[in-house]
C-alpha cells in the first residue's frame, strides 16, 4: 500500500495540514458569525483532501489558480495562516492587503496566482499562464482548480479547448463536490460526470475518490508527473462533498441532514487518520498533540488578524495602477 | 519622417516592440497566417515565427483571459481582437480580471496586457460589427484607454501602451486604417493619457476622440472658410486617464466648448467632459456646451441610413454655430 512506501513525516505534515484547514475553517465560520469576517466566505470543510492531496504533489516553480473557495488552497501551499486570515479580517496584514477577502487570496511566494469569483472565469487565466511556462520553456506547470458547476460555463470550454490547440501543462482539477450552491449535476450537467467533457477536448481524464487523501494525491502526482513529460493538458474530477453550505450565508434547505450526515461517515480527515493509524504512523497521542498545536495556531493567526489594523483609508486608491515607485 | 497608413504605422509599432522585448507576443485570431482581418499584423507571423504571433481559436474569453494569466506571469500580450464588438463576448475577463486583479490582490502582480481593436461604423457592416463601445471600458478603473487618430499618434501610443505595466486598450477604426500621415522616423514617446490640441482656435473648443478629430478638423476649416469662425480641436486621444489640463485650458482660452463622438452620446464620452466643465470651468463658459454622438439606433444597413447615422461634417458645424449663437 501507499503508505508502506511513504515518507512517514511527509504523511504525517499532509494530516496536520488537513487538520489545520479544518480547524481554520471552523474559526473563520465563528469569525464570520461574530462579524469579523464579511462578505462572501465559503468553507472548504469536507474537501480537505482534495486540497491536500492535489496541491501537496506540486513543486516550487508551479503555479495554482483557484476559486473563491481558497482559504485551504493558500494554506496547503504554505501561506502564513495569519495572513490568511486578516484578509477574511479585511486588514492591510492580509495576503491580498485587505483589498481582496475571503474570496480573493493571493501568495506570489507560494504560487497561488489568486481566488477568484466569477465562476470559471480563472481557467482562461491558468492557460494563460501555462502559455508564459511554454513561451519561457521552463518546465512547471499550472494546475487550475475549479466546481463541478463551472463546467457549465463557456469559460471552461473556452480554456479547455485552447489548453490542448496550444499543448499547454493545465491541470484542470475539478473538486466536484455535487453542488453549484444548490444544483446538482444531474439536473444542470448534460452529462453526470465531469471528466466526460475533457473527453470532447481529446485530454486524459480520470475520475478519483474526492474523500480520499490517497486516491487523489497518487492520481494527482500521476499526472503531474505525466505532465511534466507531455507538456499536455490533462483533467481530474475529485469526487467529494462540502460539509457546510455553499458559503456562510446558506441555509441548505436543497439537501436533507441524513444526506450530510451519510457523507460526513467518510470525512476525509477521519479517513486518513485511520488509514494512518492502521499503518502504525499515527497513534493517539501524536494525534492528539496535532489537533493542538494546530488549535494554538490557529488561534495566533486569529489573535494576529483581530490585533492587526485595517489598511488605512488614505491608501485606498493604492494599487489601482501600478505605481513607478513599486 | 516618413509618410504611412494608420494601418502600416500600427504594423511598424508592433514589430518594432517585438525587436526591442522578447516577451512581447501577439495573440488572436487569424492574426498569422491570415495576416489579420485588417492586415495590421501583415508580415509579422513570417519574421517572428508561430511563437510570437499566435493564431487563435474563436475563443474571445480564452484569448484575452490567456492574456491576462501570460502578462500575469510576466510576459507582454498584444491581444487582437477583430473588431471591439467581439469584446463583448470576453467583457467578464477585461473588467472582472485584467481590470481588478492588481488591486484584489494587494499590488503583489501587474497585467501588462494590450488590447488593441478597431471600432466605428460607415463600412455597411450594419448593427452587430459598427459599434463604438471605447467608453465601456473607460468607465473601469484598472484599464486605460487610448483612441488615436493620426498614423504618429497610432504608433506612438501603441508603443505606449505595450511598454506599460497596466492593461490598455488600444481603440482603432475601420475607416482610419488607409489614412495616411507623417510618422517620425526615430523613437518617441506619447505619454498615455495626454491629450493633443490638433487645430489652434480661439472661438470655441471642439473635443473629439479617433476618428472624430477628422470630422472636427474639416468642420473647423469650414467655419473659418465660411463664417471666419476660429474653432479649436482638442484630440481627446486617451479617454483614461483624461487629460483634464488640456481640456480645461482650452475652454478657459475660448469659453465655449462642445464634444464629438462617433458613438451614442447618452451616458458617453462627451457627457463626461461636460461634467467636468461644469465642475471645474463653469465661469468659464459663456454659453452651454453642446454634445454630438451618433444617432441612437442601431447602425443600419442602407447607406443613406448610415450616413445619417454618424456624426457628420455638416451636422458638427451646425452644433458649434448653435454654441457660438
Ligand atoms: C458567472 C457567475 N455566475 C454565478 C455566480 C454565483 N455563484 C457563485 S458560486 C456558484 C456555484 C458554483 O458551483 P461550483 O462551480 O460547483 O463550485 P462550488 O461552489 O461548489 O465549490 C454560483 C452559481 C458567479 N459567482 N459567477
Amino acid at each position: 500500500m501507499a503508505t508502506t512506501t511513504e515518507n512517514k513525516q511527509q504523511l504525517l505534515d499532509n494530516y496536520r495540514m488537513m487538520v489545520l484547514i479544518r480547524h481554520f475553517e471552523e474559526r473563520a465560520a465563528q469569525l464570520y458569525t461574530q462579524a469579523h469576517i464579511g462578505g462572501y466566505c465559503h468553507l472548504n470543510i469536507g474537501e480537505e483532501a482534495t486540497v491536500v492531496g492535489a496541491l501537496s504533489t506540486l513543486g516550487p516553480k508551479d503555479i495554482v489558480f483557484t476559486a473563491y473557495r481558497d482559504h485551504g488552497h493558500a494554506l496547503a501551499l504554505g501561506s502564513d495562516p495569519g495572513a490568511v486570515m486578516a484578509e477574511l479580517c479585511g486588514k492591510a496584514t492580509g495576503v491580498s492587503k485587505g483589498r481582496g477577502g475571503s474570496m480573493h487570496l493571493f501568495d506570489l511566494e507560494h504560487r497561488l496566482y489568486g481566488g477568484y469569483g466569477i465562476v470559471g472565469g480563472h481557467l482562461p487565466l491558468a492557460v494563460g499562464a501555462a502559455l508564459a511556462i511554454q513561451y519561457r520553456e521552463e518546465d512547471g506547470v499550472v494546475m487550475c482548480i475549479f466546481g463541478e458547476g463551472a463546467t457549465n460555463i463557456g469559460a471552461f470550454h473556452e480554456a479547455m479547448n485552447m489548453a490542448k490547440v496550444y499543448h499547454l501543462p493545465v491541470l484542470f482539477f475539478c473538486a466536484n463536490n455535487q453542488y453549484a450552491m444548490g444544483s446538482m449535476p444531474e439536473e444542470d450537467s448534460a452529462v453526470p460526470e465531469m471528466w466526460m467533457k475533457a473527453c470532447a477536448y481529446d485530454m486524459a481524464a480520470e475520475r478519483i475518490d474526492g474523500m480520499d487523501f490517497f486516491s487523489v494525491r497518487e492520481a494527482t502526482r500521476r499526472a503531474v508527473e505525466r505532465m511534466r513529460e507531455t507538456r499536455e493538458p490533462m483533467f481530474l474530477e475529485a469526487f467529494t462533498y462540502r460539509f457546510r453550505g455553499h458559503s456562510m450565508a446558506d441555509a441548505g434547505r436543497y439537501r436533507s441532514q441524513d444526506e450530510v450526515r451519510e457523507w460526513q461517515r467518510r470525512d476525509p480527515i477521519q479517513l486518513l487518520g485511520r488509514r494512518l493509524e492502521e499503518d502504525g504512523i499515527l497513534d493517539t497521542r501524536t494525534r492528539e498533540d496535532i489537533e493542538k498545536a494546530v488549535d494554538e495556531e490557529v488561534e495566533r493567526a486569529t489573535r494576529f488578524a483581530l490585533e492587526s489594523p485595517s489598511p488605512e483609508t488614505d491608501d485606498l486608491y493604492q494599487y489601482v495602477y501600478t505605481e513607478e515607485d513599486e | 519622417m516618413a509618410t504611412k497608413t494608420y494601418r502600416e504605422a500600427l504594423n511598424d509599432a508592433l514589430r518594432e516592440e517585438m525587436h526591442r522585448d522578447q516577451d512581447v507576443f501577439i495573440i488572436g485570431q487569424d492574426v498569422g497566417k491570415f495576416e489579420g482581418a485588417y492586415r495590421v499584423t501583415q508580415g509579422l507571423l513570417s519574421e517572428f515565427g508561430p511563437k510570437r504571433v499566435k493564431d487563435a481559436p474563436i475563443s474571445e474569453t480564452a484569448i484575452v483571459g490567456a492574456g491576462i494569466g501570460a502578462a500575469m506571469a510576466g510576459l507582454r500580450p498584444v491581444v487582437e481582437f477583430m473588431t471591439i464588438n467581439f469584446t463583448l463576448v470576453a467583457m467578464d475577463q477585461i473588467v472582472n480580471h485584467a481590470a481588478k486583479i492588481r488591486y484584489m490582490f494587494g499590488g503583489q502582480v501587474s497585467v501588462p496586457l494590450v488590447m488593441r481593436t478597431p471600432g466605428g461604423g460607415g463600412q455597411q457592416l450594419t448593427a452587430q460589427h459598427s459599434q463604438n463601445l471605447e467608453h465601456w471600458f473607460a468607465h473601469v478603473p484598472g484599464l486605460k484607454v487610448v483612441a488615436p487618430v493620426s498614423p504618429a499618434d497610432a504608433k506612438g501610443l501603441l508603443k505606449m501602451a505595450i511598454r506599460d505595466p497596466d492593461p490598455v486598450f488600444v481603440l482603432e477604426n475601420l475607416a482610419l486604417y488607409n489614412t495616411k500621415g507623417e510618422v517620425p522616423d526615430e523613437d518617441y514617446e506619447i505619454p498615455l493619457g495626454s491629450a493633443d490640441v490638433k487645430r489652434e482656435g480661439k472661438d470655441i473648443s471642439i473635443f473629439a476622440h479617433s476618428r472624430m478629430v477628422n470630422v472636427a478638423l474639416r468642420a473647423a476649416e469650414r467655419l473659418e472658410d465660411e463664417e471666419g469662425i476660429s474653432a479649436e480641436v482638442v484630440d481627446l486621444r486617451s479617454l483614461r486617464p483624461l487629460d483634464t489640463e488640456t481640456i480645461l485650458n482650452s475652454v478657459r482660452k475660448t469659453n465655449r466648448a462642445m464634444t464629438v463622438e462617433e458613438g451614442w452620446a447618452t451616458f458617453g464620452v462627451g457627457g463626461e467632459i461636460v461634467s467636468l466643465l461644469m465642475d471645474q470651468a463653469f465661469d468659464d463658459l459663456d454659453a452651454p456646451v453642446k454634445r454630438v454622438g451618433g444617432e441612437e439606433v442601431p447602425m443600419p444597413y442602407s447607406k443613406p441610413l448610415e450616413r445619417a447615422a454618424i456624426p457628420s461634417v455638416d451636422r458638427v458645424y451646425d452644433v458649434a454655430l448653435q454654441v457660438l449663437a
